[in-house]
């Protein structure tokens, strides 16, 4: 089986907080990785990880080692700014900066240097059209960005993170302040986009998991407990805190 | 004896109440009192002409132009150093003995009279930097002034800016730099404004640390070599030697208005900023 | 490429940092360098005690500036602070915020008016009006302690309002709780609780006051002598050395740069104690 991300032996801190615990696992291209687990269990950290946004946090530290197509992320020989442009994010509430529609979605690809109008506004649009926003919003690409609804600024944040064309997506609760229908249009949007990226996605709605995920891992405490085909986890899960979790006898 | 709580409180109250209105009297007066008496003095040729015998006749308009210089060379300087240092501060590094002292320092040098800021200008900028006395000289004495409020300022409008604007910029590959240049510092900009615009109604009414340094020379400054009298000036010397004070109260009434419309700006700025923000 | 510029650019602005502490050093070093050594050969004490200014004899004694502007900010403080924090307490506890809101700003925006307007209405009204009502020259300690006073009144009341304003209204409740009245929960919690704010704001009043030159020039009547009624004119520090230092050469104005070394280091005291009051206000806030 290919490997993008291959996280081995990886703990996360916070000053003294740990937040992942020696967790190893690999990252099949193509696919969906579904992350679920309790709130605090440290799927936001190890998302934030693989961008290394944690970088940004003064008293954070990482050990172990996260080899992205076999080159170590944290090596000397990655540029931070690069493989962020590799691996796009996208947060939990929808973040548009403060600035249009169309603003938004070239910030990302005038930073790698393109600045000719008819590319940009090619990729604008083929953005917004995988992130089934297009039509909603292809007459008013000027106006600014916060006009738009909850479940329209989600998906133009994906829109955004796909127009960096990036090789891996990273989906930190995508759907959670947004209404069922939006969440359809995000899912039907994924579902779409994994046969081009690798999609990982957590989540604390273990049904949304169920319904996209081709994989699904799941955490606890800081610790990987369980990875393995989504069907699996869900149906016959080997350790017995999955089952509990999954079948909502807690978390 | 000791009295019924309610008793007290409505005393107590009357009282705050009453030194809330003494005050505010107060400095109403000073405004009325001043535009009451100086406002039928401006006209276009009070605004427009030069002054003659030394001030007694005439109009303003050499005091005025210098009262604009005098603030943009002041901005100039100020606001680059000072927006750097609040970036500086806030983006570019954590928290620490350093930072501790930067913000100590820039503290202090708010704090420092002006007559010291005259001083120090009139011994290195015009002594010993040979400027001489002129609007550079006294431009860059009260850049040093205006410092300290345009770093405060900017450094809370920074961090007013929602710490999610920065991840985002960050997760779509964009350098610290980037992301200070195209999201931080335009969304801080009100503020930003706000900061400079008090450095220019402070440095449009400064006195002390003018006098010593642009000097007083009432003719029209050709460049900003030349000394050159600031309104505040002129009207201290009106006011001080007697000229006439008809011209001193215009003048003052001039003063006050431009100083309170510069501030009436910046604190506009500074509601809609924090309004945007709630 | 867009990598280069990082590190020049945090080079750059870490450089920029240091202008303010750059500038700070700048102007005590100088005017350090031009009063010290005059300091140091007239001796500190023949410098700061004796009462005998006289420039052309060559003697040069500041103790009467010195007591004059203590007893110009004495007089200040004991107009300026009492009122301002009478008027902090007044808008934050007993005003509805929409009010406190228009009235606050008010108040600031009045912090810009130039010091030599405030001088000029001291000498328009409040001299003429002294001189008539208590007799005197009416240019006197009276009058720089009542305009200094109202100058210093914008730097209280918006810092002691900040401090107010600052405790969590959780005290407030507490107290309420217990059949406090108002005014007993504002005497008894949130006085105590802002304390350090309110004694940094009056702290940088003070400094305000003692550092004021033009304002006090105008009203003060700029005697050099050591007052003995409120009624008397007074010169002091500040000045002093804006008087002077027009056509001061020599060792006269070597006498005004030490005077002004004299006021540097008032002025850094109370600085650093308001930096004090105020850092333990913020800790104080986090504990």
């Amino acid at each position: 089986m290919p490997v993008k991300f291959s996280i081995q032996r990886l703990s996360t801190y916070y000053g003294s907080v740990q937040a992942l615990r020696s967790l190893s696992m690999d990252v099949a291209p193509n696919r969906i990785l579904g992350i679920i687990g309790p709130a605090g269990s440290g799927k936001t950290s190890f998302l934030r990880t693989l961008n290394r946004l944690n970088d940004l946090l003064p008293d954070f530290r990482a050990e172990g080692r996260v080899l992205l197509d076999g080159v170590d992320i944290n090596g000397p020989d990655t540029d931070p700014v690069l493989l962020r442009r590799r691996v796009g994010m996208v947060f939990a509430m929808p973040v548009p900066l403060p600035m249009s529609i169309y603003e938004n979605l070239v910030y990302g690809p005038k930073l790698t240097g393109i600045r000719d109008y008819q590319r940009l506004g090619e990729i604008v649009e083929k953005s917004l059209r995988a992130a089934f926003l297009w039509d909603e919003v292809k007459d008013r690409l000027n106006l600014p960005a916060l006009r738009l609804s909850g479940g329209q600024q989600q998906r133009l944040c994906l829109a955004r993170t796909l127009a960096l064309s990036p090789e891996v997506i990273l989906l930190d609760e995508p759907s959670s302040g947004l209404d069922p229908i939006s969440t359809a249009r995000i899912e039907e949007a994924l579902a779409e986009l994994k046969s081009a990226y690798t999609i990982i996605l957590v989540t604390n709605n273990t049904k949304q998991a169920s319904r996209v995920a081709d994989e699904t891992a799941f955490f606890l405490m800081g610790e990987l407990i369980e990875i393995g085909p989504t069907e699996k986890i869900f149906t016959a899960p080997k350790d017995r805190r999955t089952e509990d979790y999954v079948t909502g006898r807690f978390g | 004896m000791r009295l019924p709580p309610r008793l007290t409180q409505a005393f107590v109250v009357s009282l705050l109440g009453l030194a809330t209105a003494a005050t505010l009297v107060i400095l109403v007066f000073v405004i009325v009192f001043i535009l009451r008496k100086g406002l039928p003095a401006i006209d276009s040729e009070f605004l427009f002409t030069k002054p003659q015998d030394m001030g007694r006749a005439g109009g303003i308009l050499p005091t005025l132009v210098a009262s604009v210089i005098l603030p943009l060379i002041a901005v100039a300087i100020a606001a680059p150093l000072g927006i750097s240092t609040a970036v500086y501060l806030t983006e570019y590094t954590r928290e620490s003995r350093v930072t501790r002292m930067i913000r100590f320092g820039a503290d202090c040098l708010a704090g420092i009279p002006s007559i010291l800021f005259g001083l120090f200008g009139f011994i290195f900028f015009v002594t010993i930097l040979r400027m001489g006395w002129s609007l550079l000289s006294g431009g860059l004495t009260l850049a040093l002034m205006i410092l300290p409020t345009i770093i405060r300022t900017t450094e809370e409008a920074i961090r007013a800016v929602p710490n999610a604007y920065r991840e985002v910029s960050t997760s779509l590959g964009a350098t610290r730099f980037r992301t200070t240049a195209k999201v931080v510092l335009p969304n801080a900009l009100p503020g930003i404004v706000t900061g400079i615009m008090l450095g220019v109604g402070r440095s449009i009414g400064e006195t002390a640390a003018v006098i010593f340094t642009a000097g007083s020379s009432l003719r029209m400054p050709a460049s900003i070599f030349d000394s050159s009298r600031t309104m505040s000036v002129h009207f201290y010397i009106l006011a001080r030697e007697g000229l006439s004070s008809e011209m001193a109260y215009g003048t003052a009434a001039v003063l006050i208005l431009s100083v309170l419309a510069v501030n009436l700006v910046a604190y506009g700025l500074m509601n809609r900023f924090i309004r945007r923000r709630s | 490429m867009i990598r280069i510029g990082e590190k020049t650019v945090r080079r750059l602005l870490m450089a920029a940092a240091f202008s303010a502490i750059g500038g700070l050093l700048l102007i005590a070093l100088f005017i350090f360098k031009e009063g010290l050594s005059f300091f140091i050969e007239t001796g500190f004490r023949r410098f700061l005690f004796s009462d005998v200014w006289d420039p052309q004899s060559g003697r040069f004694g500041i103790f009467p500036m010195l007591v004059a502007s203590l007893w110009v900010t004495l007089g200040a403080m004991t107009l300026g602070a009492p009122l301002g924090v009478s008027v902090a307490i007044f808008l934050v506890e007993f005003v509805p915020r929409s009010v406190m809101r228009v009235v606050k700003p008010t108040i600031e925006l009045l912090a810009g008016i130039p010091s030599v307007v405030y001088g000029f209405i001291g000498v328009m009204v409040l001299a003429p009006f002294i001189r008539s009502s208590f007799g005197g020259p009416g240019l006197s300690l009276l009058a720089a302690s009542f305009i200094l006073g109202v100058m210093i009144l914008p730097t209280i009341i918006s810092i002691s309002v900040d401090a107010i304003t600052a405790v969590p209204a959780s005290y407030r409740e507490g107290s309420f709780a217990l059949g406090a009245t108002r005014w007993q929960t504002v005497r008894m919690v949130v006085l105590k609780a802002a304390r350090s704010g309110i004694i940094a704001s009056v702290i940088l009043g003070m400094g305000r006051a003692v550092g004021e030159t033009m304002a006090v020039i105008m009203v003060a009547g700029n005697a050099v002598k050591i007052p003995h009624s409120p009624l008397d004119s007074v010169r002091t520090l500040t000045a002093n050395i804006a008087l002077e230092m027009g056509y001061a050469t020599g060792r006269h104005r070597e006498a005004l740069f030490a005077t002004g070394i004299v006021l540097f280091v008032v002025i850094m005291i109370l600085n650093t104690a308001a930096g004090v009051m105020v850092r333990k206000r913020v800790s104080g806030k986090r504990g």
